[in-house]
């Protein structure tokens, strides 16, 4: 991996200049192929030509299915991008803008080869702003839809400004091979809460890079739900650049057969008393059904009173799906509030099977009961209503593809039973 | 009036070592409103005959037969069991995340009567049965199980064992890991479904205190996976003079 650090905009106001990453002293920075030793020092570009093509080896590539991803390595992306629908509070302003706007890249460059792509290829960004001081009714939500056309490349920029409060869901359909950037800036004071829905159909690709900085006493509440399509690559970037702000980050996946689902992650630390949580949870279910979960954490130097703790939970509801999961939390300074991380990957428990049917609850209720308990308090994160019914029923059917042959064979009416399981669960 | 009819009933175990044979050939005939006790030195099988009847996938009945008012119990799966009648109070309850007792309640419910019960009906029986068993109505939104003291989770069996109301319910071990007062609240609980309903219970116990709250019609003495001796509630109260000892002694 290059070393190269190059800043190609002079707009931003932030530096990718990690320099601060040394002050401890503690630790050497990689060179040639030798590795980085701290999630800090990863390079990070506005050129495409400072990554490399991935072979697979790389620490941020090792887990994916590089072949997979080949319609959107070639180079900048020409495809018309997918639809954008937008529909909301009429107070937020939504723009379409060049390439050349200068609040675009204020949130970072990107770290890996995709992100790049998607920065160099795209021709108009969208800009959606919640004014200072408003507060939003209901979410905006901006319906993305992929229509089967050639490789492309997809900027939005999403702008709390201060003092504001809004929603802003991001859905995606369709099928499409997509590099998106997702930029987010919440300002002084601001709580913002968006949610990227990915429920694209068998086919698509998509590489998502989500970008966050995050003011004085701000919060952001960011949620990705992944669902469909047949590769999905999200890196959530969240960096901290004043005192007092909050991140949540959360996540719940859903992989079947030969679906890969990849959410990686990373929390700057890098100004002092801030707050983050990170809590990705996933069943997969299936022949090659793959989810990947890296949780980087960095506490630098001068964040001291950070608190912070990830989490990542998998269920595996068959043989034949694989789950990886790795933490990563660097710490560079002792004077902080906490930091923790746990991760665990569990097979669905027979114990639990029988403890629910010896109730007379039959198997396809059963595992419905206990996968959604196993989401239900990621589920109330979620916080649109419209998103958390529709995952239900997504959950729901996804179950039904495996239980499909169960329901309705049994000696009893079984639409009472899970009725009863669904108005149960989340309220 | 039904009858659960356990007829020579061999049940071996999968191990690493390969199956190993628990029960070798137990008869045993339970009617509605009867009261069995089974007691017996730990290994003897009382376990493997609560799993066995429930159901449980990992106890294999090489032969023998388990009949419910002439059903073949065996042939049904564990869920159709259940909805057929039978209950299982089990010694290690399962925690379910993010499943509420208040939800898992209902949902059993629903299963076990083949539709979903009248809510308002439903809710007054859950909070009486919740009082006479002295659970704090906060248990309700718990998860099931999850956190759950020793005590907590016996009463939670037993407060399902009234809501479902079976025909036969089999009681494993309920009394341990319980003090004086939880065994007492537990032991209330299993008489006020006694006599509320037509109830048959067989209540395995290591011990015979539990037998000072519930009375036993019948007291059956597993040793090796048989049935050894069988008597009234004499038999139990000679036991708990002399033991287990005579009759593994006997066995050897």
């Amino acid at each position: 991996m290059s070393t190269t650090t190059t800043e190609t905009t002079d707009n931003t106001g932030l530096s990718t200049d990690h320099s601060r990453a040394v002050a401890d002293g503690a630790h050497t920075h990689g060179q040639g192929t030798v590795p980085e030793k701290s999630r800090g020092d990863r390079a990070t570009s506005f050129a495409l030509a400072d990554f490399p093509l991935p072979t697979g080896r790389e620490e941020d590539w090792r887990f994916s299915p590089v072949g997979r991803f080949q319609g959107l390595f070639g180079g900048v992306l020409t495809g018309v991008a997918p639809q954008v629908e937008i529909t909301g509070d009429p107070a937020v302003t939504i723009e379409r803008v060049g390439h050349d706007d200068p609040r675009l890249g204020a949130a970072g460059a990107p770290g890996d080869r995709l992100a790049a792509t998607a920065w160099e290829s795209f021709a108009e960004a969208l800009v959606i702003t919640v004014p200072s001081n408003h507060v939003m009714t209901g979410e905006t939500l901006v319906t993305i839809t992929g229509t089967d056309t050639p490789p492309a490349a997809q900027h939005i920029l999403i702008v709390a400004e201060s003092l504001s409060e809004g929603v802003v869901v991001l859905d995606h359909r369709g099928s499409a091979e997509l590099a998106q950037t997702v930029e987010i800036q919440v300002e002084d004071g601001a709580s913002l809460r968006v949610v990227s829905v990915q429920d694209w159909d068998a086919g698509a690709v998509h590489a998502s890079s989500h970008r966050a900085v995050i003011g004085r006493d701000a919060t952001l509440r960011h949620v990705v739900i992944t669902l469909g399509g047949d590769v999905v690559r999200i890196t959530p970037e969240a960096a901290f650049t004043a005192p007092g702000g909050e991140v949540e980050m959360n996540g719940l996946y859903f992989a079947d057969a030969g679906q890969h689902q990849e959410h990686r992650l990373f929390v700057d630390h890098a100004v002092p008393n801030c707050r983050s949580r990170v809590t990705y949870k996933g069943a997969l279910q299936g022949d090659g059904a793959h989810s990947v979960w890296i949780g980087d954490v960095l506490i630098r130097k001068e964040a001291e009173g950070t608190d912070t703790y990830e989490l990542n939970r998998n269920l595996v509801l068959t043989d034949g799906a694989r789950a990886d999961s790795v933490p990563n939390l660097e710490i560079e300074t002792g004077e902080i509030e906490g930091a923790g991380h746990a991760s665990a990957t569990g097979r669905f428990d027979d114990e639990q099977l029988f403890y629910l049917r010896s109730r007379g609850i039959p198997e396809a209720a059963a595992r419905r009961l206990v996968v959604r308990g196993f989401f239900a308090e990621m589920i109330s994160k979620i916080g649109v209503q419209s998103v958390q019914d529709r995952l239900l029923a997504a959950i729901d059917a996804e179950l039904d593809i495996v239980m499909g042959q169960l329901i309705g064979t049994d000696d009893l009416d079984e639409a009472d039973v899970i009725a009863a399981v669904e108005s149960g669960v989340v309220k | 009036m039904s009858t659960l009819e356990i007829r020579d009933l061999h049940v071996s175990v999968e191990t690493p070592e390969g199956a190993k044979q628990i029960l070798r050939g137990v008869d045993l005939s339970v009617s509605s409103g009867q009261t069995h006790a089974i007691m017996g030195p730990n290994g003897s099988g009382k376990s493997t005959l609560a799993y066995s009847i429930a159901g449980h996938p990992k106890y294999e009945v090489t032969s023998g037969e388990v009949l419910l008012d002439g059903e073949d119990v065996l042939a049904m799966t564990v869920d159709e069991r259940a909805r057929a009648g039978l209950f299982l109070a089990m010694q290690y309850p399962v925690e379910v995340a993010g499943v509420t007792v208040s939800n898992f309640l209902r949902t059993a419910k629903t299963a076990i009567d083949g539709k979903a019960p009248a809510l308002r009906q439903w809710v007054g029986d859950v909070r009486t049965a919740m009082e006479n068993l002295r659970m704090d109505p906060v248990f309700a939104e718990r998860n099931v199980n999850e956190g759950f003291s020793g005590g907590e989770k016996k009463r939670h069996e037993i407060l399902q064992m009234e809501l479902l109301s079976p025909k036969f319910a089999v009681l494993d071990e309920t009394d341990s890991g319980l003090d004086v007062d939880a065994l007492r609240v537990v032991s209330e609980g299993v008489n006020r479904v006694k006599s509320t309903t037509d109830v048959g219970v067989l209540l395995i116990t290591h011990y015979t205190r539990i037998l000072n709250y519930i009375t036993p019609d019948f007291v059956h003495v597993f040793v090796d996976g048989r049935v050894a001796e069988q008597g009234g509630p004499e038999l139990a109260e000679r036991l708990e003079a002399e033991g287990y000892d005579r009759y593994l002694v006997g066995s050897n």
